[in-house]
């Protein structure tokens, strides 16, 4: 490992991570009200109102429980991996082996 | 010996000398690699290691006749097993994987206390091993139907195998060998969907086509009996279907022989992405069983309505012998169908052989069939062996270790490890040979307790940081505690009577109110005692930052914080 002095800090060093974490946070929570909405909203709560919907063959309600929420899962983990690739190399947090490269 | 018994020995036979062969070519030789395969394993490759985990007998075997008998309500099954994937790679997998130890109860251990490690380690081992019953007894019934051994032949020799390859390599080899049980069970799964589609539709993606049949599906059940397909809340009111997939989903999340998985990967970053590859893996085939659930139900009202019973088609009278499918002695014509044998239907079929049956029943090829059986064999051994490593890690690595040997050398780890995975497959030999008859609940029970115990103790663990020993340990035992108790109030398993079920939730949902009670009850206690030490918040701060050094923008220097790398591995 890599040992260099403590350089130039102005900011008090528990900044950083405060603003990191609520940022995680935000993401999350976003990401996690999708996830609610689809799944228990359209494939459970509301799921007799879309079925009066009909879409090649598939009542709307009816879709949405057995395959919308499955592709909506599938979707919102991308989004937090790609995410939160973004935010580690804004705060300098991303693993990268000794040439830099992403581990 | 029939075309099909030589198509499925061929399948079989070669698919398990692929597994042979991949675990000798990755035998290990150190604790690192047999518990957590050095933390070495590429993300695709955990994905699909994770996705063959996951999927067990259950899934494969199970999972579509569920749908198609429960209709619109199957989506418990659907959105429960892949919704938990969202809270993994959100909320858990990350942070486990930059604390990145070995077994779950040791996080447990490390962050709340040693009782509490304990506590954990017997859960683990109670829930893996009642799932384990259920894979033993899958592989059973797919031997006794497609290659005429009996169920105690079938699971010796499914058992054998694993035993060698677990034995061999622990999680290295498990992990690779998973690898190639994906690809065969994904294989299985999806040729004979296509076709069917493809038969039936003309167009061959089952996930968009299966649309075309529902109408017409719809008015098939209504004439032979059964309630309508597409229609929501037909067999479970709306209240128990939301706790039970809530139930599902955080049971997944809390299962340790999924969570154990993200420790595998190469780094944090690795573990977000594994839970979308695995997810993806999943999807394929969780995206196809509603398909493969409406088209064979469409292929078999249609075959066997108004149908008279010495004509019926060739597939019942093979089934028939397993006792799966049953003709009602008093029926002429089939104008009734169940999958209920009370019911007293003119025909009553089994949910669990409709995935197996499937190509026969729509007519495919007999290299099909044996495929099909293959597969479900994958399935079912992927998951034993996964299930496997956590029972023998929990029992020798937390107990065993921590209880007796404190500072047992890695010669002694590793083969007290072995020994421990060689009792745990004998045991789950006894237990698949004679299942308890309440196998189908018991696995129900794993999901409850996984939901009711860890999840709680494990988000608080790490989005908390003042939630300290006491409540983490009252919270599980009060979430353990209604669990267990409803679940034997209202089924009937240790001789108790069943009783009806409070306010419609079933057994199956009851995890969700147990997991909420664990919450509740957690963060009470946590509030009321004193704060955890020191060490043990900078711990919790550690885990939410990927890397263990800092790259400042400015200069592109790296600046290295104040605490260690993640603690040393194997320092028991």
């Amino acid at each position: 490992m890599t040992r260099t002095e403590q350089e130039g800090h102005t900011s008090p060093p528990g900044d950083w991570r405060r603003e990191y974490w609520r940022k995680n946070l935000r993401l999350m929570v976003i990401l996690l009200s999708v996830w609610f909405i689809v799944s228990f909203g359209c494939g459970i709560l509301f799921v007799d109102q879309l079925n009066k919907i009909t879409i090649v063959g598939f009542p709307l309600g009816f879709w949405f429980a057995q395959q919308g929420a499955i592709y909506t899962f599938l979707v919102l983990i991308l989004i937090y991996a790609l995410r939160m690739d973004r935010l580690d190399d804004e705060y300098g947090v991303s693993e990268r082996d000794g040439d830099g490269e992403r581990l | 010996m029939s075309q099909i018994q030589t198509w499925t020995t061929v399948f079989i036979v070669l698919s398990f000398g692929t597994y042979i062969f991949i675990a000798w070519r990755s035998r290990v030789h150190e604790t690192d690699s047999f518990w957590v395969a050095r933390h070495g394993i590429p993300t695709v490759a955990n994905g699909a290691a994770i996705a063959a985990d996951w999927m067990s007998a259950a899934s494969f075997i199970s999972m579509a006749g569920l749908i198609a008998f429960l209709g619109s309500d199957g989506s418990i099954y659907l959105m429960g097993w892949t919704g938990g994937y969202v809270l993994l790679a959100l909320l858990l997998a990350p942070y486990l994987r930059k604390w990145g130890k070995y077994t779950v109860p040791e996080f447990v251990g490390e962050r709340y206390n040693e009782s509490v490690r304990t506590v954990a380690a017997i859960a683990a081992i109670l829930i893996s091993y009642t799932y384990i019953v259920g894979q033993m007894n899958g592989g059973g019934i797919v031997f006794s139907r497609f290659l005429g051994i009996g169920i105690t032949g079938g699971v010796m020799i499914a058992a054998v195998i694993i035993l060698i390859y677990a034995v061999l390599g622990g999680m290295k080899s498990i992990t690779w060998t998973q690898v190639a049980q994906y690809t065969v069970l994904i294989t299985a799964y999806l040729i004979p969907a296509v076709a069917v589609a493809q038969l039936i539709t003309g167009i061959p993606i089952p996930q968009v086509s299966f649309g075309q049949i529902l109408a017409e599906l719809n008015a098939l059940s209504a004439d032979l009996g059964l309630s309508n397909y597409t229609e929501a809340f037909t067999e479970r009111p709306m209240i128990d279907i939301f706790l039970v997939t809530m139930a599902l989903m955080i049971g997944t999340a809390g299962l340790p022989h999924v969570i154990i998985r993200f420790y595998t990967t190469k780094s944090v970053r690795g573990s977000r992405y594994s839970a979308f590859w695995a997810l993806l893996f999943i999807a394929l085939l969780y995206t196809t069983a509603p398909a493969v659930g409406a088209f064979t139900k469409f292929n078999l009202l249609e075959g066997v309505k108004g149908t008279s019973v010495d004509a019926l088609p060739q597939w019942i009278e093979n089934w028939a012998s397993t006792g799966l499918v049953s003709v009602n002695p008093d029926a002429e014509t089939i104008g009734s169908v169940s999958n209920d044998a009370a019911a007293g239907a003119d025909l009553t079929v089994n949910n669990d052989i409709l995935v197996l049956a499937s190509p026969e029943i729509a007519g495919l090829p007999a290299p099909i069939i044996g495929l099909v059986a293959a597969g479900g064999l994958a399935a079912a051994m992927s998951t034993a062996a996964g299930l496997l490593l956590v029972i023998s890690s929990s029992a020798s690595h937390d107990l065993y270790f921590r209880r007796f040997r404190k500072h047992a050398d890695d010669r002694e780890r590793l083969l007290v490890g072995r020994i421990a995975m060689a009792v745990a497959v004998v045991a789950a030999v006894l237990a698949g040979i004679e299942p308890p008859a309440f196998v189908a609940q018991v696995v129900a029970f794993a999901f409850g307790l996984a939901a009711a115990s860890f999840f709680p103790a494990l988000i608080l663990g790490i989005f908390w940081k003042r939630c300290n020993a006491a409540g983490a340990a009252a919270g599980m035992l009060a979430g353990l505690a209604l669990t267990i108790t409803y679940m034997v109030h209202t089924l009937e398993v240790f001789g108790t009577s069943a009783n009806d079920h409070i306010l419609n939730i079933s057994p199956e949902g009851i995890g969700t109110i147990g997991a909420l009670v664990n919450f509740i009850v957690a963060i009470a206690v946590s509030k009321l005692t004193s704060p955890p030490p020191k060490h043990i918040e900078e711990m919790v701060e550690n885990i939410r930052y990927p890397a263990v050094t800092r790259r400042t923008a400015d200069t592109g220097a790296v600046a290295t914080e104040e605490r260690p790398d993640r603690p040393e591995e194997g320092s028991g």
